[in-house]
């Protein structure tokens, strides 16, 4: 049967972990190893090493003892070591030392009365039901920590002696060494009954397991060698641990056996405790890490699986995909904002499999037909058994006779496929969206830069990832679940994340603010931003203003009220989709913006909304690039007049904190509440600089043309502010670090060029001058001061942020809206009765609330 | 109005839309125009119910998240005295979530009952009681007397008139608070100190008088470092003096008389779960990130700060967003394997021989199962393929 039509072929219900005993070990072993050689002089497996044949095989001309299996067939298994005298457990022995501690060294009970053993393990389930598993191992150890105190066994009378660990695997008793058969036979004695106490399972861990007699060796297949282009073998780190093990343990065997001395023995075991132990870890604090002879530490067990490159993060939690692709993206503001322009080079390599069916079965023969180097072809056949046929000159043929309904045939992508579209850093939803595939020349992915918000991209050389859905359950999610249009509202504030911008911006700004067109013109206008459509819209006279231009693109019964930025018009009036006053600029076209966007998408829904802001962009384009828009130094340029104006704003700022400076100095400063004396100065000539500042900001705006380019973009806050503009034109003012100016440097002064003591606004980081005039040396150093903090700050923040996210969503990523609108954890736990209070979807609201006001309107008129 | 419409649509409509209604439809509405306003509501707010099985969760993390890289790592917000730097931006949001009990900056806003306008004299009197004085801040000299073991302290007027005190009060409140030694009255209002020597102690046991004197909280609160009166105004242009500090003590400043219980608060969240209860340490949670994301200009919606502050006070006591606080709770083995310290996890595992229920994302992840969540969640059971022909 065809595998991929099965829905769930297999399930894992649960995972369950036990502690393998002795037997297990040799129950699930292929082989006893016994040599520490790997190969014969042929190169072959030896038998009984530590590469046998019957743990797997990596070679691919060799099949597994075991089952038979080729390599990728086998999955391998396990051998088994016989350890000539027992070891610890490393990453068991705390629980060791515990066991140790809590029962009686001759009779191995715990050291608690009957009575009370009872009452504990009545709170252990308790709180086992109620709690977590580590809340259990908390109370647990609470307990243990008070039996190592006890002195006598309540059981047999014995007197107990102080255990102690000398890490990480010597056990002392009184500051004897005790041997691990020693601590095994201690161990055995515990009853089962008694091992609950230390929440021990003893079906799944009895705790003589945790000395390890029988050593587990794991299959070839997770330790692979690798061949060198010499000919010669580099065996994996286990390998070589393993190896040593071995060696060592057959050493201690013969030893043993001829009788020598114990110190030999004892030393040699001391040894294989040392390289079990660096087997399961390496990188723990006593132990020097067993290294190659390089001096590389060897990667054994634990440094596998934990850490960001470790087995879970990296390649379990982390996964890789086919059927993707990355390159640069572009802007193309005519394509669709839900659509993405894919390279033709690109769309012929990604497929799309479709099944064939009858009545699809001459549509697919075609794109077999035409191949995998002629577009639109394709690259495979699909036969129902899962065998892949690649599309050949030669096979071509008689694929296309082969093919019958069952078939499925893998095409190239073509205009309307579904395809998700993702930049990373991946911070929100909207990193990654689906978009519809349109196929265009050249070899970068294009984008309509309304979709740049949401992705936070730019064209500075950004690359983003494609991703081709291959089921059709998946295509389904991602069509109604993940598409662009559904997400221009925002889950975290309930207001549209994409909007019109920059060029956009600016150019409706001018369009609706300023002009006036002949109707040709107007038609012209529109039918470069592929307006066409919406000409019929247009009023018929001959004079058209940017307005009514504009209001082409409403629909005809939207009525709004709202207000714009530009300070001199007072508000925007839509009436039964005219734009009858007010401008069109950030604050009613731009992203994040919270009114007439989210407006429009109330009312007349995703689709219309995505095609207006679309429309508005590219008509917003047009009239840029119709009547040209490009920044001139000379917007920058003031008049003599003004210029003295600043001069004279700045001498006064200058003079006044040279007054309070001096007052300063006599004393005769007003002290402000629970502040020093040099506190209050400071704060005084903060304030009196900011005032400088933003009455140069005043002077600024009062002063400069409100047509030229610079200050259209900074009104219609397509790009930039007024304060840009200042800091270029007049002043670029206070560098402060830590919300001070600045201080210290040498001793009392910021430079060597100042005075002691110099309080004056250029000593501590005030600069006079603009960015067109340029700075001074001083001023230049101040800056990069800032600059310099500024920079830090970001390369700090990165990862601290980054951090919190990931705490974040692994402490919330369970929590979902229960079928009872309640909140639950993944254990149905229950967080909130109600999300939010009130049940709603943040994304579904209109910023977080339901419009009241527009309720009761629309019910008063109906009855009117 | 009438209200008996209103408790209609109790159980349909969230209590909140309910009293917006009751406030905005208050001008001679038809009963049946408010039937039909409320009924649109109830429409309104199906259509934007969260769906069953809404992954919520995540999409609080990465509402919080993603602004969170724009917020700037500016440490401290400099308030114009030295002493009265609060911690802002991430720092303190991390500081928040950690749920850390030793606070970089702890404070307290104290509002005081008496709304009036006090004079600058009254509201330092108060500022003095609130402020903790040690001894040493009062006194300008210690002069040791090896000999005679006497320890004699001049002190510093400007101060004592700051503190409204006079020496035979500070003698007093020293007799009052300490026993090590006996106090009396010197000349030019000196404070003479004797000390009743064993014989076996050296001259040493003087100097650590000394020091233990001078830590001697002799009036105030203990942990308040600094006191600043503020002028806020409300929204109705009302004045009103408000006292914030640095340091933190809100069990011993609320049983001041002066003080306005219901509003004094201290940004410490532990206290505030000790002194106040949980509840209230979660509205302070809530608060407190709300203040932060304002303080930098960043629009979250208030529910997911409330999903977080409601997680991290689940069980009654305050749990950080940590591996040792919410992460270490109640989840699969592997789950928890997956954020930190997994062979650890692994190892306790085995132990108890636990079962790992997969009931998390991460291990459906993991595993290429579906996740529980979203379209995770319907079940399609296979039967086999119904082939007709047969």
């Amino acid at each position: 049967m065809d595998i991929d039509s099965i829905p769930v072929y297999k399930l894992i219900d649960w995972i369950s972990f036990e502690v393998l005993s002795p037997k297990t070990i040799q129950d699930i072993a292929a082989v006893k190893v016994v040599t520490p050689e790997l190969y014969d002089k042929e190169g072959y497996p030896v038998d009984g090493g530590l590469m046998d044949t019957r743990m797997g095989v990596i070679d691919p001309g060799l099949r597994c003892k075991t089952c038979g299996g080729r390599i990728h067939e086998c999955p391998g298994h396990f051998g088994y070591i016989s350890l000539a005298r027992p070891v610890i457990h490393v990453l068991y022995a705390r629980i060791i030392l515990e066991l140790l501690r809590g029962t009686c060294r001759s009779c191995g009970r715990v050291l608690v009365s009957d009575d009370k053993k009872n009452s504990i393990l009545k709170e252990i389930k308790k709180i086992n039901e109620e709690g977590s598993r580590d809340d259990v191992i908390s109370y647990i150890s609470g307990i243990i920590s008070k039996l190592k105190n006890s002195k006598k066994c309540p059981h047999c009378n014995a007197e107990q002696k102080k255990i102690t660990l000398e890490k990480p695997t010597t056990v002392l008793e009184d500051d004897k060494r005790i041997t691990p058969i020693e601590v095994r036979t201690r161990l055995e004695k515990i009853p089962d009954d008694d091992l609950r106490l230390f929440g021990l399972n003893p079906k799944t861990a009895r705790p003589e397991w945790l000395v390890i007699t029988l050593f587990p060796v794991p299959p070839v297949a997770m330790r692979p060698s690798i061949s060198l282009q010499t000919g010669e073998r580099s065996e994996d780190d286990l390998t070589h641990k393993l190896g040593d093990i071995v060696r060592i343990n057959q050493r201690l065997f013969e030893n043993i056996n001829a009788g020598a001395p114990e110190i030999i023995i004892e030393d040699l075991w001391d040894l294989l405790q040392y390289h079990v132990t660096t087997y399961f870890d390496n990188r723990i604090s006593q132990v020097p890490p067993a290294r190659h002879r390089s001096g590389q530490p060897l990667t054994t067990l634990t440094e596998r699986i934990v850490s960001k490159e470790g087995r879970i993060r990296y390649n379990l939690a982390g996964k890789r995909t086919n059927f993707s692709s990355r390159t640069v993206i572009s802007p193309d503001p005519m394509i669709k904002p839900d659509e993405v322009g894919v390279p033709k080079v690109i769309a012929m390599v990604l497929t799309v499999s479709e099944r064939v069916r009858e009545w699809n079965m001459d549509y697919l023969k075609g794109f077999v037909e035409r191949g995998p180097n002629k577009y639109p072809g394709a690259n495979y056949v699909v036969r129902p058994d899962g065998r892949r046929k690649k599309i050949t000159d030669e096979t071509r043929e008689q694929l296309l006779e082969e093919i019958q309904p069952g078939y499925k045939v893998e095409r190239h992508l073509i205009d309307g496929d579904i395809a998700l579209f993702n930049r990373q850093p991946s911070l929100h939803r909207m990193s990654m969206m689906a978009h519809r595939v349109r196929v265009l020349p050249y070899r970068t992915f294009r984008l309509n830069p309304i979709v740049c918000f949401p992705y936070n991209a730019d064209f500075d050389g950004d690359e983003m990832n494609l991703h081709i859905p291959q089921t059709e359950e998946a295509r389904a999610e991602a069509e109604r679940l993940m598409i662009v249009t559904k997400q221009i509202v925002s889950p975290r504030h309930g207001f549209s994340i994409m909007g019109v911008l920059q060029d956009g911006i600016s150019g409706n700004y001018i369009l609706t603010k300023l002009m006036n067109l002949p109707r040709k013109e107007a038609i012209a206008l529109l039918g470069s931003a592929s307006l066409l459509d919406y000409v019929d819209k247009l009023p018929k006279k001959e004079m058209i203003s940017g307005k009514e231009i504009f209001s082409v693109l409403l629909p005809d019964d939207f009525n709004f009220r709202g207000s714009c930025r530009d300070p001199d018009e007072s508000e925007v009036i839509i009436e039964n989709g005219k734009l009858i006053a007010g401008v069109m600029d950030k604050k009613n076209l731009g992203e994040e913006s919270e009114l007439m966007i989210r407006e429009i998408n109330k009312h007349y829904g995703d689709e219309f909304t995505m095609e207006f802001i679309g429309n508005a962009l590219r008509l917003g384009d047009a009239v840029l690039m119709k009547y040209g828009f490009s920044v001139y130094v000379s917007d920058s340029d003031l008049p003599e007049k003004v210029e003295a104006l600043i001069n004279e704003e700045l001498e006064k700022a200058k003079q006044d904190v040279d007054i309070l400076i001096e007052k300063y100095r006599n004393k005769e400063l007003e002290r402000l509440p629970g502040a020093t004396l040099l506190e209050s100065l400071e704060t005084k000539i903060v304030e009196r600089l900011n005032k400088a500042r933003n009455n140069l900001g005043n002077i600024v705006n009062r002063n400069s043309d409100k047509l030229t380019p610079s200050l259209i973009m900074a009104r219609s806050g397509a790009r930039g502010n007024l304060l840009n503009l200042t800091q270029i034109t007049a002043c670029i003012g206070q560098q402060s670090l830590r919300g001070k100016r600045i201080e210290g440097g040498y001793k009392g002064r910021t430079l060597s060029s100042f005075k002691r003591n110099d309080l004056s606004p250029s000593a501590r980081g005030f600069i006079e001058s603009g960015f067109k005039e340029g700075m001074k040396p001083y001023e230049f150093f101040f800056a990069s001061m800032t600059g310099r903090d500024s920079l830090m700050d970001t390369a700090l923040r990165t990862p601290k942020s980054g951090y919190l996210y990931r705490r974040l969503s692994n402490a919330l990523q369970d929590l979902k809206v229960a079928d009872d609108t309640s909140v639950r954890d993944g254990n149905g736990n229950i967080v909130q009765f109600n999300y939010g209070d009130d049940g709603l979807d943040v994304s579904k609201t209109e910023g977080g609330r339901i419009n009241v006001d527009y309720i009761i309107a629309k019910n008063l008129e109906k009855v009117d | 109005m009438d209200n008996a419409i209103f408790s209609e649509y109790e159980g349909l409509l969230p209590k909140k839309l309910i009293e917006e209604i009751k406030q905005k439809a208050q001008k001679g509405i038809s009963k049946k125009q408010l039937k039909a306003i409320l009924d649109d509501c109830v429409e309104e707010v199906k259509k934007a119910s969260a769906q069953s099985g809404e992954a919520i969760g995540l999409v609080t993390a990465e509402s919080i998240s993603e602004p969170a890289t724009q917020m700037t790592l500016d440490t401290f917000h400099y308030a114009g005295v030295s002493e009265m730097n609060v911690t802002v931006g991430l720092p303190r949001l991390i500081e928040i979530f950690d749920a850390r009990k030793n606070l970089k900056t702890p404070s307290m806003e104290i509002y005081l009952k008496d709304k009036k306008k006090l004079s600058n004299k009254e509201v330092e009197r108060i500022a003095a009681k609130i402020k903790a004085l040690r001894f040493g801040d009062i006194v300008q000299e210690f002069k040791i007397d090896i000999a005679n073991y006497k320890i004699t302290a001049s002190l510093n007027k400007e101060e004592l008139d700051n503190a409204d005190m006079t020496a035979s009060d500070v003698i007093a409140l020293l007799r009052k608070k300490t026993k090590i030694a006996k106090f009396s009255k010197g000349k030019n209002d000196e404070i003479i100190v004797d000390v009743e020597m064993k014989k076996d102690k050296g001259p040493n046991e003087l100097f650590r008088i000394r020091e233990r004197l001078e830590e001697l909280i002799i009036a105030g609160i203990k942990g308040i470092k600094h006191v600043l009166p503020v002028v806020r105004q409300d929204e109705d242009g009302n004045k009103e003096v408000v006292m914030l500090t640095s340091g933190s003590n809100l069990k011993e400043v609320l049983k001041f008389d002066f003080v306005d219980k219901t509003r004094t608060i201290s940004n410490d969240i532990f206290e505030v779960e000790a002194v106040l209860g949980i509840e209230a340490a979660r509205q302070k949670i809530i608060d407190e990130v709300k203040g932060v994301l304002d303080e930098q200009g960043i629009d979250i919606d208030i529910r997911h700060i409330m999903l977080v502050a409601d997680t991290m006070c689940l069980t009654g006591e305050i749990r950080g967003i940590t591996r040792y606080g919410i992460i270490k709770g109640k989840q699969g083995v592997l789950a928890s394997a997956s954020f930190e310290t997994p062979i650890r996890h692994f190892t306790n595992a085995t132990l108890s021989g636990a079962k790992d229920h997969l009931s998390s994302v991460i291990e459906n992840v993991m595993l290429n199962q579906p996740a529980p969540v979203g379209t995770g969640l319907p079940k399609v059971r296979y039967v086999g393929i119904i082939n007709k022909e047969e």
